[in-house]
């Protein structure tokens, strides 16, 4: 006697679902069918709330709370004294007259950061799905080339970058071939920041062209026949067809790469250090110094510190669907 | 017999196997010892404990090799937790980590490791000078040094300094040869705080008074205002001290292997990587420690083996403490891993290092020298419980001056600021 795996895999789903049965009949009676779909959405919802609510709860407790012992219950409240900490500055503009100087460094480093790398990521990553969309040849090829970063750990870009960027590296090497001298890429703060820029850019561009890829497929070709007939050229056609049809596609790449870019970390940890200095110093490379690597750790002010950094990405996640929603409403 | 028959019969077997193994899996005990692998001695350590295994059957040590910077930084959070930590491990925060160690008074001869670590043993008890606990015994002990390219002098034709130049002496000296010779970077010292206390004490700092508060003086300021215009005049490589970020130490030993540094600062660890990968390409030597106005002194250190108190095995962990202080298990290797030996019978006995190079002969033999002149301030540094605060802020906030964000006085009042951070956070 053969049994086939289909025929004995759907012999125990019976077999199951019997068994099940008359527990689900029960609470269906118990709840009415309305309520019932919460029974099946509580695992999921449990998993959420243990895994992403509860940690943020525990991270305000210790935001409020003070010393260097890592239980909570080992910590006592100091009220607001970390946030306080954060924002003790005689100048909000001059890092060195805080109390807290790197965290400031290190927001000042991030909002300069940011927006310049998401503005470059978006129109890189789009410039190169336009012409990925196109029908040039090894296209599949291509593809895969441009997303391969994506698929590589963060250390690993950042070592093979430091290798090619650092003193005696690649770069050098074909500059002095050329009969030039060679260059701190990552010792002077303002090439430091330019690199950490294009390397995180290169790093991630392939996840936010797919994206685009997929947005520039849906859009109808007979639009942009229409468009010839009218004798469209292609800057207006790239202007009046293809942008207004990608914005809902451009506000997901937008959001999601702001938030990516605030939350760098690992590439320029490994690159750079934070450095030159603290000039490529971010913000989560702050919390986690203050948290993991300080002495002692201080994971009060690591928590105050990143509740102000989730705070300020909420809002101008809410500010960014607001407008969005605005002028897609026209 | 068949084989449905012989089938069924392992089957039917196969728990039972399985519960004789599991119970005589209880009566080996095991231990977990977290090892740094920096001189390259966890490997050593596994053969060594061969020994151990075959003396003591019913225990067993599995070594777990880590990176320096995972017992700093990873360690104590597997500590505070309590829970996934090792049984001992290499402690080079010697008396930072003092509120996790066990104390091993009970199962071991106290007063045979105070009369060969007692110099040391201070180190693991922190700050608290009431404490008479043994928690460990240092394994080596390290010696901040010099070491030149003594090739590069000899092709510049320029003698070496004498045993009492000072630090300006060797930069002098660095840079001429360097200019002779075309080497790119005149003298370097490892990005560290540990290295820079050495220049420090020297210039006459006492970096921690006798009541634990951080000192900032004139010894200081000098010793930091000297590094920044030796990383700004081309001296020392900005890309070391300067280039770098945040708290991460570092260093340029490859380069100085690569005879692209002719004065090299950093310390005795580096004595087995030299005989390995320089062999005969260049001299080198060690030097006698340069002088400040106030002293010509390194700073001491090393590596600790220590019990931790989150193991449930306390008396086996004694036993491989015992086992590993031995002179003859210790001795070997030190000699295997060219370490300079803390354990008093072995500095009196002198280790027999083998056939080592000339260059590595004469190099333990100079840092052997060291050792009786090590000053009083730098011991009292080393084993200060908040010595990896200061040193964490010395290298952050000297970096950062270098670079311009902080003025001098800016970055020492932030050194201070952030040791006493750590002492009141500590007595929270």
């Amino acid at each position: 006697m053969t049994l086939s795996l289909n025929s004995l895999v759907g012999t125990i789903g019976s077999l199951l679902a019997k068994a099940v049965e008359p527990i689900f009949v029960a609470l269906q009676r118990l709840l009415g069918i309305k309520r019932l779909p919460w029974v099946f959405l509580l695992p999921n919802l449990a998993a959420v709330v243990l895994f992403s609510l509860l940690p943020v709860f525990i991270n305000v407790y210790y935001s409020i709370s003070g010393s260097d012992r890592l239980y909570p219950t080992e910590r006592p409240v100091i009220g607001l004294d970390n946030f306080e900490a954060l924002a003790r500055c005689q100048n909000f503009l001059d890092p060195s007259t805080c109390s807290q100087d790197l965290f400031w460094r290190a927001l000042q480093n991030t909002v300069v950061f940011v927006p310049v790398q998401v503005v470059l990521m978006v129109l890189v990553s789009l410039l190169t799905a336009v012409v990925l969309n196109r029908d040039i040849r090894a296209r599949g090829f291509f593809r895969g080339v441009f997303f391969f970063p994506v698929m590589l750990s963060p250390v690993v870009v950042a070592l093979v970058w430091k290798w090619i960027l650092q003193r005696e590296g690649i770069l050098n090497a074909a500059f002095n071939g050329m009969g030039l001298q060679s260059v701190e890429w990552l010792v002077r703060p303002d090439s430091a920041f330019s690199w950490a820029i294009a390397v995180t850019v290169w790093a991630n561009m392939g996840f936010y062209t797919l994206i685009l890829l997929a947005g520039l497929q849906a859009i109808p070709r007979d639009v942009y026949e229409a468009a010839k007939m009218d004798s469209a050229s292609p800057w207006r056609q790239f202007t009046r067809i293809t942008l207004p049809l990608l914005r809902p596609t451009m506000l997901v790449v937008v959001v999601l790469a702001v938030i990516r870019s605030v939350q760098t970390f690992d590439e320029l940890y490994v690159l750079t250090g934070g450095g030159p200095g603290s000039a490529t110093t971010l913000i989560i490379q702050y919390i986690y110094e203050r948290g993991f690597a300080a002495q002692p750790r201080n994971f009060g002010l690591a928590a105050a510190a990143s509740l102000v950094v989730g705070l300020v990405l909420l809002v101008l996640t809410i500010l960014q669907m607001r407008l969005s929603r605005k002028s897609y409403n026209g | 017999m068949t084989i449905k028959t012989a089938l069924l019969g392992a089957v039917a077997a196969a728990p039972i196997l399985a519960m004789a193994g599991a119970a005589q899996a209880q009566d080996v005990v095991s231990l977990r010892y977290m090892c740094t692998s920096d001189v390259g001695g966890c490997e050593i350590w596994g053969e060594l404990l061969e020994g151990f295994h075959e003396a003591n059957p019913g225990i067993r040590v599995a070594i777990e090799s880590v990176a320096a910077r995972a017992i700093t930084d990873t360690l104590p959070l597997q500590l505070e937790a309590g829970n996934d930590a090792p049984d001992l491990a290499n402690s080079i925060d010697l008396g930072g980590l003092n509120p996790y160690y066990l104390d091993l008074s009970p199962y071991i001869d106290v007063a045979d490791f105070e009369q060969n670590f007692g110099q040391t043993l201070p180190w693991l008890r922190g700050s608290n000078q009431d404490d008479k606990g043994v928690y460990g015994f240092q394994l080596y002990f390290t010696v901040n040094g010099g070491f030149v390219n003594s090739t590069l002098f000899e092709q510049a034709g320029i003698e070496l300094p004498g045993s009492d130049a000072s630090w300006e002496d060797w930069a002098e000296a660095s840079r001429k040869v360097a200019e002779a010779t075309g080497v790119q970077f005149p003298m370097a010292m490892d990005r560290s705080g540990h290295r820079f206390a050495s220049m420090a004490i020297s210039y006459g700092a006492e970096l921690v008074d006798a009541a634990g508060q951080p000192v900032i003086d004139d010894g200081l300021r000098a010793a930091s205002q000297q590094i920044i215009d030796w990383n700004k005049d081309g001296t020392m490589p900005y890309e070391l001290w300067g280039g770098t970020g945040g708290t991460v130490g570092t260093n340029m030993i490859d380069d100085f292997k690569n005879a692209n540094i002719v004065f090299y600062y950093g310390g005795s660890w580096y004595l087995g990587q030299l005989e390995r990968d320089v062999g005969d390409a260049f001299d080198w030597a060690v030097v006698d420690q340069p002088c400040g106005v106030a002293a010509c002194t390194g700073m001491p250190g090393g590596n600790a083996v220590v019990a931790l108190k989150t193991t449930k095995h306390p008396e086996e962990v004694a036993k491989v403490i015992e086992y590993m202080a031995s002179d003859e298990v210790l001795e070997e290797f030190l000699a295997r891993t060219q370490s300079l030996p803390a354990k008093q019978s072995l500095i009196d006995k002198g280790v027999e290092y083998g056939d080592v190079s000339e260059s590595t002969a004469g190099a333990l033999q100079k840092f052997n020298e060291q050792l009786p002149k090590i000053t009083e301030a730098a011991y009292r540094f080393q084993g200060y419980r908040f010595q990896r605060a200061m040193m964490n802020g010395i290298v952050q906030r000297i970096g950062q001056a270098i670079n311009g964000e902080l003025s001098l006085d800016q970055a020492l009042e932030r050194i201070r600021e952030e040791t006493e951070t750590a002492i009141t956070a500590a007595a929270r």
